[in-house]
């Protein structure tokens, strides 16, 4: 009898102690709720849905198999031409936006993170467009970059057009995105380069090291984990790259600044084609999975 | 960058939860539903209603000037029904047309609303609305009491499903001064193709390019669809079969915009609103614009501006137009006090849009449009009297999809990426196999 109440009472203690086996799950429960509900439900019924003619308000909703993903692939359907230039826009915004969107903010970051009179109110200034709403950045954008009303193109006395032809168009999208969004990853970078151990530099003076060692040898590998993480961010969100080119160009010319994501909205939600969006969202995602872990390799493999 | 997560989270979450509560709703039901729904009104009295209070949720999309005037006249029914009570809400259209048929699957929609024209047969398809020919019946109202194609353009299926409240065709809003100062009568603008040709000539001579030819829907594709009917044209076959516009009337209709960037009348690559700008700044003479203008031109001072009909380029006169209609929302449990209510209100609505029509709309109803109070609204009488020369897409579901393939079309060559046949033919290639794939899935 007394042996059990005692085992008991063990039992109890050890629970309140934080240390359970199954204490880790319990707090990570809410997040995994949530995460469930919202993101791994919805990715598998994402498949089920592009399998099927779909359409949430019809009561037919006629299993097709494979269709919505072969008509990608058959020039003769409706979607293959205007679904794979979106995913050419798509790229090519990548390729441009992410060199810039992950070298600028590190050279401001290192600029920022030199002791001068000012540093804060600039490290503000750099950051503040990112505050903007993509409705409020696009139109004033599309307002000075017009190309015949347009304060860019007269202040520089040129007759570029910025928003209805190609490259410019994309000179212009990339150019407003970093505008836009230098400030958030340079602040990442600024919180990387102050989590760097100071002795690590002292070290490295000792050993004789100019600016440019210092950079090469200490900050550089003190941001790797940093870097990793703004590439891969920066990948992702520039290959959802959506309100751009939804108001700055709308598409202009003719389709060819048009982004994936543009283009799966409109055939999702606003023609109900929701199997088809389905089937277009998931070569996306597939896309996006290949490159992440070339990235994650690469990261990898340097260290 | 991680506010375009953000909005695709958002457009994803939307779609997805839509999805999820439509998997808790009923399967057969709606059908036979909506039929019931219907059946049991048309007894009701059709302008007054004297059961107990009920309250109406009516959504719309007059986020622009027009918001103003809508909530006006509400609260003026209010006050003159005390047993109802409208409660309007305002969503950008774009939304709205996401929301509503989520919140019409969740059983959570909202009473009446707006529709644009054309988008009410897809909507009809789609059981978001009710059919409303009962309540044209206890309201008495006939293709007489409003223009033919307007009030055809509701009716989808063989039943009506809206009725018409305005509607607001395209104008030629002109610069009086620019005009004068190339020596062209500002009180007497063009009204023929040479006319008109001619006018931009003496334009050109005075430096000013006359008629900015925009490449984006709004307006270009409205510009273009009028001149593609003035050219005995059609953008699509009559029961939306195949599509039309890429045969000859078409190709003369998007020449003729082409033309105008080619010979000078028009600089090239004109942006998004530069048009409607240069008109107001005094660049433009001539911008073919919605007659919802008229309140933002009246607000610009020292502006000399006048509007005209569309000058007759082709073979006969037309117009764009669009027309915003009353549509009644499916419930999960009819409430014939709210449907009867609701009947009032669209009933009052119509009967009062003199007050409507001074946020820059024509009547939809005869009565009020030849009334001398409509007459009196120069400008909007104005574009009002093109009133018999309007043109609706067909009324067939999913035609907007199919219509917007068009619009590509009309960017590239206006933007002199392609010719204008090329990319017609191209488009009307990708428009046909979209008008196949809607046949399938809404039923021929």
């Amino acid at each position: 009898m007394a042996t059990i109440t005692a085992k008991a009472s063990r039992t109890g203690t050890a629970s309140l102690s934080w240390n359970g086996r199954a204490t880790p799950y319990l707090f990570l429960a809410p997040y995994l709720v949530l995460f469930c509900v919202f993101v791994l439900a919805p990715a598998i019924f994402g498949i089920w849905v592009s399998l099927h003619d779909w359409d949430f308000l019809l009561e037919g909703k006629p299993f097709v198999g494979l269709d919505n993903y072969t008509a990608l692939l058959d020039p003769g359907s409706a979607v293959y031409a205007d679904f794979w230039m979106s995913m050419r826009a798509t790229g090519i915004f990548t390729l441009f936006s992410v060199p810039f969107l992950v070298v600028l903010p590190l050279g401001i970051a290192l600029l920022l993170n030199r002791p001068f009179r000012g540093r804060t109110f600039f490290r503000g200034l750099f950051f503040a467009p990112y505050v903007l709403g993509v409705a409020v950045v696009c139109l004033m954008w599309r307002l000075l970059l017009d190309p015949n009303l347009g304060l860019i193109d007269s202040l520089l006395g040129t007759d570029i057009a910025w928003t209805t032809s190609t490259p410019w168009g994309w000179v212009a999208l990339v150019g407003v995105t970093v505008w836009w969004t230098i400030g958030f990853n340079g602040v990442i970078y600024l919180a990387g380069m102050q989590d760097i151990p100071r002795e690590l530099y002292d070290a490295a003076k000792v050993d004789g090291a100019g600016r440019w060692a210092e950079f090469r040898h200490v900050t550089l590998p003190g941001l790797r984990p940093v870097a990793l993480f703004v590439v891969t961010t920066t990948i992702l969100a520039s290959a959802n790259m959506f309100g751009q080119s939804y108001l700055l160009t709308q598409g202009a010319p003719g389709g060819e600044t048009r982004t994936a994501i543009v283009y799966m909205l409109d055939v999702g939600l606003s023609q109900y084609k929701m199997g088809s969006a389905s089937a277009m969202s998931y070569v996306l995602t597939l896309v996006l999975i290949v490159v992440s872990v070339l990235n994650f390799r690469l990261f990898r493999g340097r260290s | 960058m991680s506010l375009d997560n953000l909005t695709r989270r958002r457009a994803l979450g939307l779609g997805l939860g839509a999805l999820v509560l439509t998997g808790c709703g009923g399967g057969g039901g709606p059908r036979q539903q909506a039929a019931q729904q219907t059946g049991a009104q048309a007894t009701a009295a059709p302008t007054s209603y004297t059961g107990p209070a009920v309250s109406l949720a009516f959504w719309n999309g007059f986020t622009g000037g027009d918001g103003p005037f809508m909530k006006k006249l509400v609260e003026q029914f209010n006050s003159a029904h005390p047993n109802i009570k409208v409660t309007m809400n305002v969503y950008q259209w774009a939304d709205y047309y996401a929301k509503v048929p989520a919140a019409v699957a969740a059983g959570q929609g909202p009473d009446l609303g707006i529709m644009h024209v054309d988008s009410v047969a897809t909507n009809a398809a789609r059981q978001v609305v009710l059919p409303l020919d009962d309540v044209a019946k206890a309201l008495g109202l006939t293709e007489a009491d409003f223009s033919p194609p307007v009030w055809q353009a509701g009716v989808y299926k063989g039943a009506r499903y809206s009725i018409p409240l305005d509607v607001h065709p395209l104008g030629m809003f002109y610069n009086k001064s620019v005009l004068s100062k190339a020596g062209l009568d500002p009180e007497s603008p063009p009204k023929t193709g040479e006319e008109y040709l001619a006018a931009l000539e003496a334009l050109k001579k005075a430096g000013v390019q006359g008629h900015w030819a925009t490449p984006f829907p709004f307006t270009g594709s409205m510009q273009f669809g009028s001149l593609l009917y003035q050219h005995d044209g059609a953008l699509f076959a009559d029961d939306a079969s195949v599509s039309r516009f890429a045969e000859e009337p078409g190709v003369q209709a998007l020449t003729w915009l082409v033309e105008l960037v080619n010979k000078g009348y028009s600089p090239k690559n004109v942006g998004q609103d530069a048009d409607f700008i240069a008109l107001q700044n005094g660049k433009a003479a001539f911008n073919w614009n919605g007659i919802w203008s008229i309140n933002t031109l009246r607000e610009a001072k020292d502006l000399q501006w006048g509007v005209a009909p569309l000058p007759q380029i082709g073979t006969k006169p037309a117009a764009w137009a669009g027309s915003h209609q009353f549509v009644v929302f499916k419930q999960r449990a009819a409430d014939q006090n709210k449907l009867a209510a609701a009947k009032v209100f669209i009933n009052w609505i119509g009967g009062h849009s003199i007050e409507w029509a001074k946020a820059g709309q024509v009547p939809a109803r005869k009565s009020i449009r030849d009334g001398a109070e409509f007459q009196g609204l120069k400008e909007q009488a104005a574009i009002g009297s093109q009133i018999d020369h309007l043109y609706f897409l067909p009324s067939v579901a999913g035609i907007g999809d199919a219509s917007a393939v068009v619009d590509q079309a009309i960017n590239a060559a206006i933007l002199l990426k392609k010719s204008p046949k090329d990319a017609l033919t191209e488009a009307a290639a990708k428009a046909d196999k979209i008008l196949e794939q809607n046949r399938k899935k809404y039923g021929a």
